[in-house]
């Protein structure tokens, strides 16, 4: 296939050629940013939390007209009522869960009082129950033991004699993998840890955490506030039942709190639904815009190849009077898409690169990986000729005798 | 001639039917799409207080410890509650007002209403003049209410027609967290977007339906909503003392010098408290007026910001196409154009026929995008976030649709239309 006369006819549709060639390039910087959106949440979305979110159900309990002092024994008397519950695996109270989006975060770091190198931890009060509720696994170490949970109150500095750290937070400080039973720092005191497990995600799901989503610690620490989560794991199958029968159970024994009707009891599939609403949204509209623009993108080719196509009606009768075969005709058409599809997408490049940088400046985007720029080039390549090939076809065609008749 | 080019114009655009449709269909995605985006931006950036917002300042100090002290570092958010109350007893400001939020357990005296939890606002009583918050019944408590730690509240006209069918409750005595409260007045609607008087508790959320004295939910340790940021841990319990900032301050200061005068206060204020040892860092105050204190929190989410941009290049493209289409359109008809030409039209005369058909196009696709854009709104309302519900279009936007519209179709249509209008006229008539 000869290129000159291609580029010699392209030559008089310079208006043409450019707006396509501009369209290329701006869909595929677009196409290839928006994917690259897509692909950061849907990884976030479908980050593991480290517990065993099928069997986990959230009750938010609020007790009525008691002073914090005496949630202890509501706790306790609540706890024994749930773990009784037929269809009940275990349960435990705690301040926070992952998924919740709101907790309680400090410094962790190994000099008290908050000197020397800090990074941030969330705090999760727990019990001697909390690794089974979770379905935590244990790297190293042992679990709490129920003499070491006490209660704490509200606005008590926070110094646990131990506490059970994420493999993220004994990484940082604790490289060699030998965390246990060393020392760290929440506040002033000491705190040993006595157990790693392998992973348990902060409660905030995006945006100010993202850098230290799995630095979690557990305290063995009771939270005496008049409000209170309970976290329960279903026996397999019974989730539903328990749904019903826990706030249920807790009611009847006692009906002097408060359970929010909307959001009080919910399992940790409908948490996650939640928290991660806004993402999805958001992943589902690029995929519409990205989907929209290839199609206006190709409709465009097709309008503007058709109309050259019936422009060129009599040079193309001619060609095929001189002995141009159908294929040639056809092949034409398609090199001459190629060709400014070829120069959008070297222009679409820079500009899908140049939108990222200023993407990365302005809303704390990752790079652009080169994959996604070329799996973008080959899209839009791929398009342009699916996209011509209709009226191509069409152009091959025009009988030869075309030539005879107006000129 | 008008009337003329839009004949002309409808005549061309229903010969080629595909073709006017592609481009009403492109013009109308784009537009709908960005006019969507843009409406949240609009409401989600817009000015909770019009008429005041460049009189109402946040006042930001600096109690800190040394610890991990770094240079330029901003002060916390949120005032504790020492200083709150000497800014509020020092009275510098026009107004003032000291507030946290916070829940109420209410246990309905009518039995067939479950009890419940109700966001609640604890401050003080310049809040209600501060905010200008409309009064269905009754009004805001007294200062000697403030002082009294007096077990009073007002409620929001929601929260009155569930508990008492809408009727004016003022005088009555209710329930919260186990205690007997008097009602004292009640709101009429107020939401104002964002929820910039407290974005510790949200930044789009809806106003609160309980507002009592701060100090009253205090002394009865009422549980408090929002952010509490805490230094030098100690042992200390109590709110009231505690090295924690939890609380909100606002001032009211009708002039600029009067605000200039504030600062100064403050740096004075910090001064002396350094001197006295309650403060360890040098004086860092910031006084920022309603607007910049929302921008300074980039209260707008990211995600709307990236969906806007991406909606205008979307809408870009669409139009690079709508420019390509046309071309194709108006040079497919050269040989017409040439006879009219011909026939003594003026290039001036063609350009303007041919802009009408542009103009034609863009309005029908500035319909079109309307009706996408209604369309992109409610399933936008559909969304959970606390700001979907207030994704209404306006009559700034509707009008905005129409120009933006027209406006982006005409500038599409210049190119072609021009390139249309250099055709040579025997040319054309001599090849047909």
């Amino acid at each position: 296939m000869q290129i000159k006369p291609i580029l010699s006819a392209l030559r008089h549709h310079k208006a043409g050629t450019i707006l396509i060639a501009v369209q290329i390039a701006l869909t595929l910087a677009i196409v290839c940013n928006a994917l690259f959106i897509i692909q950061q949440r849907i990884t976030m979305l479908t980050r593991s939390t480290g517990i065993d979110e099928a069997h986990l159900i959230r009750l938010q309990n609020q007790w009525v007209g008691v002073d914090d002092k005496h949630v202890g024994s509501l706790m306790q008397t609540d706890l024994d009522t749930l773990r009784r519950l037929p269809g009940v695996a275990d349960a435990y109270a705690t301040n926070s869960t992952p998924l919740s989006n709101g907790g309680w975060s400090t410094g962790i770091g190994l000099k008290p009082g908050g000197k020397g190198e800090r990074v941030q931890t969330a705090i999760y009060f727990a019990d001697d129950h909390t690794l089974d509720t979770l379905g935590l696994k244990l790297v190293a170490g042992r679990n709490f033991r129920s003499s070491e949970v006490v209660d704490q109150m509200q606005h008590d500095g926070l110094d646990p004699p131990q506490v059970i750290v994420t493999r993220a937070v004994a990484d940082k400080f604790f490289p060699d993998g030998d965390a246990v039973g060393k020392r760290v720092y929440l506040g002033n005191k000491p705190s040993i840890i006595v157990g790693v497990v392998a992973r348990l995600q902060v409660p905030w799901v995006g945006g100010w955490a993202a850098n230290w989503e799995g630095r979690s610690t557990l305290v063995p620490r009771r939270l005496m506030a008049s409000g209170t989560n309970f976290v329960i794991r279903a026996k397999d199958g019974q989730i539903d039942k328990v749904l019903h029968s826990a706030p249920a159970a807790l009611l009847a024994s006692d009906r002097m709190r408060v359970i929010p009707d909307d959001d009080g009891v919910v399992t940790f599939a409908q948490m996650r639904q939640e928290a991660y609403q806004s993402d999805r949204g958001m992943a589902i509209l690029m995929g519409v815009i990205c989907v929209v623009l290839l199609g206006i993108t190709a409709a465009g080719i097709v309008g503007l190849t058709s109309f050259w196509v019936g422009q060129r009606r009599k040079q193309i009768g001619v060609r095929r009077a001189l002995g141009a075969t159908r294929r040639d005709i056809l092949s034409y058409f398609l090199t001459e898409n190629l060709l400014i599809g070829a120069t959008g997408v070297v222009l679409g490049m820079l500009l899908a690169v140049g939108m990222n940088q200023w993407l990365m400046n302005t809303f704390e985007m990752q790079r652009l990986s080169w994959p996604w720029i070329v799996s973008g080039v080959i899209v839009l390549l791929a398009l342009g000729q699916a996209a011509v090939l209709a009226p191509a076809i069409r152009a091959s065609r025009v009988p030869p005798v075309v030539a005879t008749r107006t000129v | 001639m008008f009337a003329y080019y839009l004949d002309l114009a409808l005549r061309s655009l229903k010969r080629n039917k595909v073709l006017t449709a592609l481009m009403v269909l492109a013009i109308a995605l784009g537009i709908g799409a960005s006019m969507t985006t843009l409406t949240v931006l609009h409401v989600l950036s817009g000015d909770p207080m019009p008429n005041k917002s460049a009189k109402l300042y946040y006042p930001q100090l600096d109690p800190r410890d040394l610890d991990g002290m770094r240079p330029d570092e901003e002060p916390p958010k949120q005032v504790s509650w020492i200083d709150g109350m000497n800014l509020l007893h020092a009275a510098r400001a026009d107004r003032q007002v000291l507030m946290t939020g916070g829940a109420g357990a209410i246990q309905p005296s009518n039995a067939s209403i479950e009890p419940f939890f109700e966001d609640a606002r604890f401050t003080t009583r310049g809040f209600f003049p501060i905010f200008d918050v409309p009064f269905l019944y009754g009004h805001p408590w007294s200062p000697q209410d403030d002082d009294a730690s007096a077990r009073v509240v007002v409620l929001s006209r929601k929260l009155n027609e569930k508990l008492y069918g809408g009727a004016d409750s003022t005088g009555k005595v209710m329930h919260i967290g186990g205690k007997d409260f008097r009602i004292v007045g009640v709101i009429d609607t107020w939401r104002p977007t964002p929820h910039f008087y407290d974005l510790m508790t949200g930044n789009y959320s809806d106003s609160e339906g309980l507002y009592m004295p701060l100090t009253t939910a205090v002394d009865l340790k009422f549980p408090t909503n929002g952010s509490r940021d805490c230094w030098s841990n100690s042992a200390n319990t109590d709110m009231k003392t505690a090295n924690c900032t939890w609380l909100q301050f606002w001032v009211e200061l009708d002039t600029p010098a009067k605000a200039a005068a504030y600062k100064q206060y403050l740096v004075n204020y910090s001064q002396q408290q350094k001197s006295l040892g309650r403060f360890q860092r040098e004086p860092n105050v910031h006084l920022r007026d309603l607007m910049q204190w929302l921008d300074y929190n980039k209260v707008v989410p990211s995600d709307v910001h990236l969906q806007m941009w991406l909606a205008l290049g979307f809408l870009v493209v669409c139009l690079v196409n709508t420019i390509g289409l046309m071309l194709a359109k108006f040079l497919r008809r050269a040989s017409e154009l040439g006879v009219r030409r011909a026939l003594g039209a003026s290039r001036r005369t063609v350009f303007a026929q041919l802009l009408v058909e542009a103009g034609a196009v863009g309005l029908v696709g500035g319909i079109g995008g309307l009706l996408l854009a209604l369309l992109g709104l409610w399933l936008v309302r559909l969304q959970p976030s606390s700001y979907a519900q207030l994704a209404h279009l306006d009559l700034e936007m509707l009008a905005g649709t129409f120009l933006l519209a027209v406006g982006a179709t005409l500038l599409a249509g210049l190119l072609p239309a021009w390139r249309a209008c250099l055709v040579t006229p025997a040319l054309q008539l001599k090849s047909n």
